[in-house]
């Protein structure tokens, strides 16, 4: 298992550094008109040319050394202009383009927030997906089958979104129920903080049941094709016992990798309904600064972003290998 | 039709009849699979929206009708109209031909990326199998709609840009699945059989490889369309997709929600189309991939738990 787990580190080592260039690239793209737009915002009240003006800003930026250089200082093995290492190695994103805060504090503030919301959706996901997947697997082909393969696939297709704004709106017509609008910390206030995650929540569990439950279906498929499934079935055990003893607990371990996969998904998924329900997490900062071309902080939200799902999966495969003798020996 | 003829032993032959591969898999769609026919039908119903647009459409998806804007549904406006009193009718058919451009142009893109990297790691394997798969690793973990937005954000709006953009994540992403397929595919005798008469690699990979992948190539084109059209529409959505005055499904919802408390049905149509849409590629991808799928088949292998235990307790009562 040692080996395992050391070899599994190493990779992701590696992961990590290809996600610090990917992220570091993305934004190097930046289109010219960010430090037009910054030099057009101190123009005024400056008496340097325009030309000074750019060389300055590019020299704010970072942008006026060799492009490793830039990498490596954002990094933070390499000495900062005034000599410091200080880069996200140490924990330091930078500063915001225009309000100047930290980045850091900025995205730590809204971690919870998503993490609440990601942690209701995956609680309604499991609850909705088991039941109907395993149901589903056992009467395949029946009219519960194709209803609960239904429900699934309706899951799927049918937009978050759309659904938040149905639900944002109609209910506040109808019975002048009005959406909440400002955000209560769970702290200060907790059920009006639940009762503002609950609908956002499940909604995104609702679209990641979808593809739980369809997994839930297969492997349960697979598991009662199996030789020793049969060899209970033709010993005389009752279905609810080769169900529930022999088949689910096989069933239910590359479910758990399903979810690790659902991650990207389900963070994105919270882009748009913390916009719609205003919940100020990490979604709302990610469009906050797209807007305002606040790349730095972009490159930040997407890094953090990254490495959560990174170390979630490494925390799945590792689950999967202890629960599994299998995978180990691969 | 073709026909087989098998000889067993002397005297007796099979005559097996058998038809036409796409035939055969229409025909048990519609048999085995009645949601998967359904689905088929809304696909069917998605392209020729999409094509005959201008046909279908009662007005352009741009005409503007100044006197009645926000229209309620009626007679001349089934759907209503929208802020600027164009009918939303219209606009959703519109829509479609958008839809239909992203989740072809995506699928397309995304089943030859998937393809391209799927075999040269799989096939390869080694050293480039690493390297490229740690690439992928290190793109799938990027929240899918972050990397989208952060990228759309960077080339600006467009339709042609939100397909490649997409098309792209879909390659790189579904790579995986033919990666392994191209792996067990490779462990077959007959491709060590070729390879000991030494045919080159890259007959082996267009010849014999490439053939037998396809089913799963097909099934990731399909599902994939459902989810390129969800994607499109949310970003969008949230501004940064396909801009305005081009119809797109997610664009005309979030203009709609704008106008929710004058005008509730703006949001419901396209949202509604999106739902359908995307239900009817899922159902049709489903199927697509149980009757492609040799080992979903059914037969003598196949599980099926209430029927079996009903089926025993009948040679119990009849040993009885």
């Amino acid at each position: 298992m040692s080996a395992y787990v050391i070899r599994r580190i190493l990779l992701i080592v590696t992961t990590l550094l290809l996600v610090t260039i990917i992220v570091f690239l993305s934004v190097r793209f930046i289109p010219g008109s960010l430090v037009e737009l910054m030099v057009a915002d101190k123009y005024r009240e400056s008496t340097l040319s325009m030309d000074e003006m750019v060389a300055q800003v590019r020299e704010q930026l970072g942008l006026d050394v060799p492009i490793w250089e830039q990498y490596l200082r954002w990094l933070g093995v390499y000495p900062q202009k005034d000599g410091k290492i200080s880069g996200i190695f140490e924990g330091d994103f930078g500063e915001s383009l225009w309000s100047q805060r930290e980045i850091s504090y900025e995205i730590f503030r809204r971690i919870p927030i998503s993490l609440e919301l990601g942690i209701i959706a995956i609680i309604t996901a499991l609850l909705v997906a088991f039941p109907i997947g395993i149901f589903s697997a056992i009467r395949q082909d029946t009219g519960g089958d194709y209803f609960g393969r239904s429900v699934a696939i309706l899951f799927i297709a049918v937009p978050g979104f759309w659904l938040g704004t149905m639900i944002f709106v109609y209910p506040a017509r109808w019975f002048g129920w009005p959406p909440p609008i400002v955000y209560y910390p769970i702290t200060q206030d907790f059920w009006a903080n639940i009762g503002q995650f609950l609908i956002p929540g499940i909604l995104m569990g609702m679209a990641m049941s979808g593809t739980t439950m369809r997994m839930t279906r297969t492997m349960m498929l697979e598991v009662l094709r199996q030789d020793y499934v049969r060899t209970a079935w033709s010993k005389g055990l009752r279905e609810r016992a080769i169900v529930v003893r022999h088949a689910l607990k096989n069933a239910l371990i590359p479910v758990v990798t399903i979810i690790g996969l659902q991650l990207p998904i389900l963070i994105g998924g919270s882009v748009i309904m913390e916009q719609i329900f205003s919940l100020p997490g990490m979604g709302r900062l990610m469009l906050d600064s797209l807007s305002s071309r606040d790349y730095p902080v972009v490159s930040g939200v997407n890094l953090v972003m990254a490495t959560v799902i990174l170390v979630a999966n490494l925390v799945v495969d590792l689950t999967y290998a202890w629960l599994d003798p299998r995978i180990r020996y691969r | 039709m073709t026909e087989a003829t098998a000889k067993i032993s002397p005297g007796t032959t099979i005559k097996m009849n058998r038809r036409p591969f796409l035939v055969d898999v229409v025909i048990r769609l519609f048999k085995e699979k009645p949601l998967g026919a359904v689905g088929a039908i809304i696909v069917l119903l998605l392209l020729c929206a999409g094509i005959f647009a201008h046909w279908l459409a009662p007005y352009g998806y741009n005409e503007v009708w100044v006197g009645s804007k926000l229209a309620p549904p009626s007679t001349r406006f089934w759907l209503g109209t929208d802020n600027l009193g164009r009918d939303v009718l219209s606009r959703i058919i519109y829509g479609a031909r958008i839809s239909m451009y992203v989740g072809l142009g995506v699928s397309g893109i995304g089943v030859v990326l998937n393809a391209l990297i799927g075999l040269l790691s799989g096939f390869f394997g080694g050293r480039t199998d690493l390297i490229i798969q740690r690439f992928v690793d290190a793109w799938m973990c990027f929240p899918g709609l972050f990397i989208i937005l952060t990228v759309m954000a960077l080339v600006g709006p467009g339709v042609p840009q939100m397909i490649v953009v997409l098309g792209v994540l879909y390659g790189i992403t579904g790579s995986r699945t033919i990666r392994g397929a191209v792996i067990s595919v490779k462990q077959n005798v007959y491709v060590e059989a070729v390879r000991s008469i030494g045919c080159p690699r890259w007959r082996i990979l267009l010849k014999h490889i490439l053939p037998n992948i396809m089913a799963p190539l097909i099934i990731i084109f399909t599902v994939s369309i459902g989810g390129a059209i969800l994607t499109e529409s949310s970003v969008s959505f949230l501004g940064y997709g396909i801009p305005p005055p081009i119809p797109s499904w997610g664009g005309m919802l979030s203009q709609g929600r704008l106008d929710m408390d004058k005008a509730p049905w703006l949001a419901f149509w396209p949202g509604l189309a999106l739902a359908i849409v995307v239900y009817g590629i899922n159902m049709f991808g489903d199927a697509l991939r149980d009757l492609l799928d040799p080992r979903l088949r059914g037969g003598l292998g196949r599980y099926s738990g209430g029927k079996l235990s009903k089926r025993l307790k009948r040679l119990k009562t009849a040993e009885k």
